[in-house]
């Protein structure tokens, strides 16, 4: 995947660029707003990360002009600015994700990952799987080795979107976001407790888990070892 | 010396009612000058009027005695009234030549016409005296000039006029008095509150302004002032207690982070080093959670967030809320019972609601475990449409409850009663939901729910805006302030 990272901070934007390159990704950094307008313009990037304030060019009339331009390039908008109508403003400008500083670089990699995910189409697919774990998008149905897995309905958008990123981590924020809807921190660790209750109706009885939890970053479902 | 600095400028024309009552009496007193002026004038014309009346029925008898007896007549009549004591003065003569009869020794001068004033000299006394007169032909060549002294009138208008003067110069006198008296006055009140306002500059922040019992302009000015200033040390109390408590409540991770970044540092194996590295990580992101939480009540009481305000079904945001928590919930045995039937739509912020529900749950079962109390009661959320429109949607729990008199303070920023420090958490959980509250024009109300406690989130009602922006799956309004009830 190769990522553009505009951000006008040297220090982070090098701490970026090697933690994506280390990740498996190609990644670029621009210095300010013409230059990653010109890069993004260019480079035929996967994935842009892209500052909200930076110099000659603010983040967001960047995207706007790709967006004129008629690229789709997935776009992650990094910000210091957090409240509700940032983040609006910011989706409404053309972003696809919104990510509030400071953050976790697994966090940030973890969303990357889901907007390169993105470009594929989704909609059509009725059927994720991963090993014998089979969830049918139609019938509402999960099966794990042929046998039927009851789940409630929450419990079985949570799988669903575990599912339709499977083997990429996936963080508490952003299940809270598409699982829920709700862009807050909760104070306690509410999706843990989800989480778990989903594992023991998927997991529990197979020697081999599917839902792993990648410490300090999120859960990811694969088929293998976490 | 303090005396000068505060009535020195009563001496200089920068003190406003000084200006002004100087400004009044420039404008009134040529006004009062020329009315002055104008009286005496007037009396004046009056008067000399009267006299021309009186001459004109002198000379209509005089006219008679000539119709009588002719010229011998008329002369006898002159001389014998030039006789008498008094202010009239006659003269009959022929043109050129010296008088026949009467006791003016003189033609009036040549600039003279009849019905006008002239002067002439008394030859006895040899004073020089005012008259009005009438003159009228007798027959051809003999005319007979009949005229009054007016020099009583004169004075008497002349002293009216003083008098007048007099007047307004006293008036002025007063006005200026006066005028000092009142700017003094008025400066001297508008001092005190320059001296309060001097002196809670310099740091004395208890002083308020004295007010009268006037209840005039002054004292709604002081009542004001000092509401202001009564919310101001408010809100510098509030501010203190923020720092202090930053200082306590940031100061205990940041000292856990550096410590295990230490204790990391000393570890030997790669894996210590690396658990000790994410136990980091896992505080670092604690302090994040704090100071976003932080932020995010500053903007909201600063009313820096747009409220973006979706239509909802209230009942769905607890139902979902309590969802979200209800496992967490199971695992300390505690049950989440939703206390509404009805969708009750409402024109709120979705996520600001959910997020202030969310900590209202998070906390009741934060203090329900882990009392001593054997058997705890459920978490019991209600939403209901109260009587006024507005809606209150309240979460009771059968904790420890919280102290009538520390309610107040619950709701304040990083506040955590004493029995709470020890717990998770940021110490911002209500005071978030005090602000979300505020933000759509409420209030949160803390009830003893016997035992346990009951935090209630007040809504008004709310008015949907019909020049809303259409967003992202909902409709936007422009701020709180659009809200109906206030």
């Amino acid at each position: 995947m190769r990522v553009l990272v505009i951000e006008d901070d040297r220090e982070t934007a090098q701490f970026l660029l090697k933690a994506l390159k280390e990740s498996g990704h190609a990644a670029d950094t621009a210095g300010d707003g013409d230059t990653g307008l010109a890069m993004a313009r260019d480079g035929n990037y996967d994935v842009l990360v892209v500052d909200r304030m930076l110099p000659k060019r603010d983040g967001l009339s960047i995207i706007e002009d790709l967006r004129k331009d008629g690229a789709h390039t997935p776009v992650l908008i990094l910000s210091a600015l957090g409240s509700v109508d940032d983040r609006v403003k910011g989706l409404r400008a053309g972003g696809d994700d919104y990510l509030t500083k400071p953050y976790a670089f697994s966090e940030l990699l973890a969303r990357i990952e889901a907007l390169s995910r993105r470009k594929e189409p989704e909609a059509q697919t009725t059927r994720y799987v991963v090993g014998d774990l089979i969830l049918d998008r139609l019938s509402h149905k999960v099966t794990r080795n042929g046998e039927n897995v009851p789940l409630q309905a929450r419990e079985f958008r949570l799988l669903e979107f575990l599912m339709r990123h499977a083997g990429q981590v996936v963080t508490r924020t952003m299940l809270l976001e598409h699982v829920w809807d709700y862009h807050f921190d909760p104070q306690t660790n509410v999706i843990d407790v989800h989480i778990s209750r989903l594992r023991s109706k998927i997991d529990k009885g197979f020697s081999r888990p599917l839902l792993h939890t990648v410490r300090g970053a999120g859960y990811v479902v694969r088929d293998g070892d976490g | 010396m303090a005396r000068t600095a505060r009535f020195g400028h009563l001496l200089t024309l920068r003190s406003a009612p000084v200006r002004l009552s100087l400004a009044a009496l420039a404008l009134l007193m040529p006004a009062a000058a020329i009315f002055a002026i104008f009286i005496g004038s007037q009396v004046n014309q009056l008067l000399t009027e009267q006299t021309l009346g009186i001459l004109r029925g002198e000379l209509s008898d005089l006219r008679g005695e000539f119709d009588r007896g002719g010229l011998g007549q008329l002369a006898a009549a002159v001389s014998e009234r030039s006789a008498r004591q008094g202010q009239n003065l006659y003269l009959l003569g022929a043109s050129g030549n010296a008088a026949l009869a009467g006791n003016l020794t003189e033609r009036p001068p040549a600039t003279w016409s009849a019905g006008g004033i002239f002067q002439f000299r008394d030859i006895a006394s040899g004073l020089e005296h005012t008259a009005v007169g009438i003159e009228i032909p007798v027959q051809t060549n003999v005319s007979l000039i009949v005229a009054r002294t007016i020099d009583d009138q004169r004075a008497f208008a002349t002293h009216l006029q003083r008098t007048a003067f007099g007047g307004v110069g006293l008036l002025t006198l007063i006005a200026l008095g006066f005028g000092w008296w009142s700017s003094r006055r008025l400066s001297r009140r508008v001092a005190v509150v320059t001296n309060t306002a001097r002196s809670i500059m310099a740091g004395d922040f208890n002083r308020r302004i004295p007010i009268g019992n006037a209840g005039d302009e002054f004292d709604d000015l002081a009542t004001g002032l000092n509401a202001m200033l009564a919310r101001i040390e408010d809100l510098m109390q509030s501010l203190r207690e923020v720092s202090d408590n930053i200082a306590h409540d940031l100061k205990t991770p940041l000292t856990r982070l550096r410590n295990r970044a230490e204790a990391a540092l000393r570890e030997q194996s790669p894996a210590a080093h690396r658990d000790g590295l994410e136990r980091v990580i896992e505080e670092a992101d604690s302090l994040i959670q704090t100071f976003n939480a932080l932020l995010l009540i500053a903007r909201l009481e600063a009313g820096a967030v747009d409220a973006t305000r979706v239509e909802c079904n209230l009942l769905d945001v607890v139902n979902d809320v309590a969802e979200l928590y209800q496992p967490v919930a199971d695992d300390v045995g505690l049950a989440i019972e939703i206390a509404a039937m009805q969708p009750i739509p409402a024109f709120v912020n979705r996520q600001l609601i959910g997020q202030a529900v969310a900590n209202l749950i998070d906390n009741a079962i934060k203090y329900s475990h882990g009392t001593a109390r054997a058997a705890v009661g459920p978490i019991v959320v209600s939403v209901a449409v109260i009587e006024q429109g507005g809606v209150e949607i309240s979460v009771a729990d059968r904790g420890p409850g919280i102290p009538a008199s520390d309610r107040d303070r619950a709701t304040k920023r990083f506040v955590r009663l004493e029995q709470s420090r020890s717990r998770p958490g940021t110490g911002l959980g209500l005071s978030l939901v005090a602000a979300v509250a505020r933000l759509h024009g409420g209030v949160v109300r803390l009830d003893d729910n016997a035992p346990g406690l009951r935090v209630t989130l007040c809504l008004p009602p709310t008015m949907k805006s019909t020049s809303a922006a259409h967003d992202l799956g909902g409709t936007i309004l422009a701020g709180p302030q659009t809200d109906v009830a206030r």
